[in-house]
C-alpha cells in the first residue's frame, strides 16, 4: 500500500466535507493511504497574496515543512491549496534568500523546510500515481450512459507554461481519460478550462455571475448530465449560485455539480453515503438514476 | 546622484519570488485583455494598465478597480507572449493599493481580503461565516436574500461551520508570522 500525507484545507472541513470523504473512500479502495498532516493551516487562500508574499508563502512553507517530517509527499484536494503549495514548494527551492527568511520563521514552530517533499493534486494521484488503467481494473459499477463534463478550472494547470506531471497545460486530456476510465461518456466542452469566478463571487458578483453562466451554458449546449470539478471554490461557485445566474439572465440552468471523487466513489462501488451523495444543492438523482436503471446487468469485476 | 524608479520599476519590485519579464516589455498587444473573463467590467482593460503603468500613471492606476476584479485565473500569464506574468502583477498592485491605502470607493475586495488575513493570524484556519460582514449587505436585497438562502441550505445540509476552528501550536503559529513581519507583533 502506498501512503501519502494529506492536506484537506479549511474548506473540506465543512462546505466540502462530501469531497474529504469521497477522496479517502477512493484511496482506500485503490490501495493507497492519505495520512492526515497534523496541525496543518490555512494556505492562505488568494487573499495573503493581497497582503504580503512572503507571508503568503510562509504559511504553505509551513504545511510543506510538517509534511516533509513524514517523509511523505503532500497529497493536496482544493485547487486554490495546491497551487499555493506547488509553488511555494517550487520558489523556495529556487530562492535559498528566500528559504532562508522563512525558515528563519519557521524555527519558531520548531520546523525547517528543506524541500523533499512533492506536492501532488489528487486528480494527480488517481491519473498518474495511482493510474487510469488501475481504475479501470477495480470499477464495479461502470457509469454507462452518463454524460459528465469534466471541469479542470484554473489552478491545477496554471499558471506554469509548459506541460507538467499533471499532463499538458492548454490542451489537457486526463481528466477526460479518468470519465473514460469509470465507463461514462465525457463531454468536450469549450469553457473546461475557463475560470469558475473565484471570490469574485464576493467582491464583484455580477462578474462572476457572467462567467459562471458561459461556463455552464457551454456545458448544457454539450448535453451534459453532471458536471465534476476538483475544487471546492468552484463546486460552491458553480451549484449554489445557479439559481441566481437563473434569475439574472432568464435561463433555466440545473447542472448537478459533484467532486470527480464521489463518480469514482460510484464506480467504484462504495455507497452512495459513504462519497456525500445528497449534499449537493442540485440534485444529481435523476441523472444517477440513469444509471442504476442498467445497474441489472451483471458486471464483470 | 539618486534617481526615483520609474512607477514600472516600482511594481516590478512588488514581485518578490514570482518570475516575470519586467513590465517595460509589453508590446501592447492586447492578448492578456482578449483573454481575460473579467475584464468586460473592469474600468481599465489589463492591456490599458500596462500602458497607464509605462506612462507612469500611478494616480490613474490607484484609482483603477482591474485589479481587484481580477479573479488571478492566469490566463493572461500563461498567454502572455512577452512573457510577463500578468496575474501576478495585479497580485502586486493589490499589495501596493493596500499599503497606500488607496483604492477606490464602495470596492469589497480589500475589506475582504484583510479580514480573512486577520482570522487566520487568529486561529491558523479559515471561518466563512466571519467573512460574511465585508459583502453581505453589498449586493443589494435580491444579493442578501440570495446569501441568506445559500446560507440556510448550506446550514441544513449540515456544509456551514459554526465554530472557528484553531490549530493546535496557534501560539508557535503566530510567532513565524510575527517574524516575516516583525513589527506587526512581539516574536
Amino acid at each position: 500500500m502506498k501512503t501519502y500525507s494529506y492536506y484537506p484545507g479549511c474548506s473540506l472541513e465543512k462546505m466540502a466535507a462530501s469531497y474529504h470523504i469521497s477522496t479517502l473512500a477512493c484511496a482506500q479502495v485503490m490501495g493507497v493511504e492519505l495520512k492526515e498532516l497534523e496541525d496543518w493551516n490555512c494556505c492562505g487562500a488568494t487573499a495573503y497574496f493581497h497582503i504580503d508574499e512572503i507571508l503568503a508563502n510562509t504559511l504553505s512553507a509551513r504545511n510543506l515543512a510538517i509534511a516533509e517530517r513524514t517523509g511523505l509527499d503532500l497529497v493536496v484536494p482544493c485547487s486554490g491549496c495546491y497551487k499555493n503549495m506547488y509553488f511555494a514548494r517550487e520558489h523556495l527551492v529556487n530562492d535559498p534568500d528566500l528559504a532562508e527568511h522563512i525558515n528563519y520563521a519557521l524555527e519558531a514552530d520548531h520546523l525547517e523546510f528543506r524541500g523533499t517533499t512533492d506536492v501532488l493534486h489528487v486528480l494527480d494521484l488517481f491519473v498518474n500515481e495511482v493510474g487510469v488503467e488501475e481504475i479501470k481494473k477495480k470499477v464495479k459499477r461502470p457509469l454507462k450512459g452518463l454524460r459528465v463534463a469534466p471541469y479542470y478550472g484554473c489552478q491545477i494547470l496554471r499558471p506554469r507554461k509548459e506541460a507538467a506531471t499533471i499532463g499538458d497545460v492548454e490542451g489537457p486530456r486526463f481528466f477526460e481519460d479518468l470519465v473514460a476510465a469509470i465507463g461514462a461518456t465525457p463531454v468536450n466542452f469549450p469553457r473546461k478550462l475557463s475560470c469558475c469566478g473565484a471570490s469574485l463571487i464576493i467582491t464583484n458578483r455580477k462578474a462572476a455571475l457572467a462567467m459562471i453562466h458561459d461556463l455552464l451554458q457551454s456545458a448544457v449546449d454539450q448535453k451534459t448530465d453532471i458536471l465534476v470539478t476538483a475544487c471546492p471554490l468552484c463546486q460552491v461557485n458553480l451549484e449554489c449560485y445557479q439559481q441566481q445566474v437563473n434569475q439574472e439572465y432568464g435561463t433555466r440552468l440545473s447542472v448537478p455539480i459533484l467532486f470527480f471523487t464521489q463518480l469514482l466513489g460510484l464506480a467504484l462501488g462504495i455507497p452512495e453515503k459513504e462519497l456525500g451523495i445528497g449534499s449537493e444543492f442540485v440534485s444529481a438523482r435523476r441523472a444517477l438514476d440513469k444509471v442504476s436503471e442498467q445497474e441489472l446487468v451483471p458486471v464483470s469485476s | 546622484m539618486a534617481t526615483k524608479p520609474t512607477f514600472s520599476v516600482e511594481v516590478s519590485n512588488l514581485l518578490q519570488s514570482v518570475a516575470s519579464k519586467p513590465l517595460s516589455v509589453c508590446m501592447q498587444c492586447g492578448t492578456c485583455s482578449s483573454s481575460c473573463p473579467a475584464a468586460p467590467h473592469m474600468d481599465h482593460s489589463p492591456r490599458e494598465i500596462l500602458a497607464l503603468i509605462a506612462a507612469g500613471q500611478r494616480d490613474q492606476v490607484l484609482a483603477s478597480n482591474a485589479f481587484w476584479y481580477c479573479a488571478s485565473c492566469y490566463q493572461c500569464t500563461l498567454l502572455c507572449p512577452r512573457g510577463i506574468n500578468i496575474a501576478e502583477m495585479m497580485y502586486a498592485l493589490k499589495r501596493f493599493s493596500l499599503w497606500k491605502r488607496s483604492y477606490p470607493k464602495g470596492l469589497i475586495g480589500p475589506d475582504f481580503s484583510s479580514r480573512f488575513v486577520k482570522i487566520v493570524m487568529k486561529t491558523g484556519r479559515s471561518f466563512e461565516p466571519g467573512l460574511a460582514p465585508a459583502f453581505i449587505f453589498k449586493h443589494g436585497v435580491r444579493g442578501l436574500m440570495n446569501d441568506a438562502f445559500i446560507a440556510l441550505r448550506l446550514l441544513l445540509k449540515g456544509r456551514l461551520s459554526l465554530v472557528p476552528q484553531r490549530i493546535q501550536r496557534i501560539g508557535n503559529f503566530r510567532n513565524v508570522v510575527g517574524r516575516i513581519l516583525p513589527l506587526a507583533r512581539a516574536a
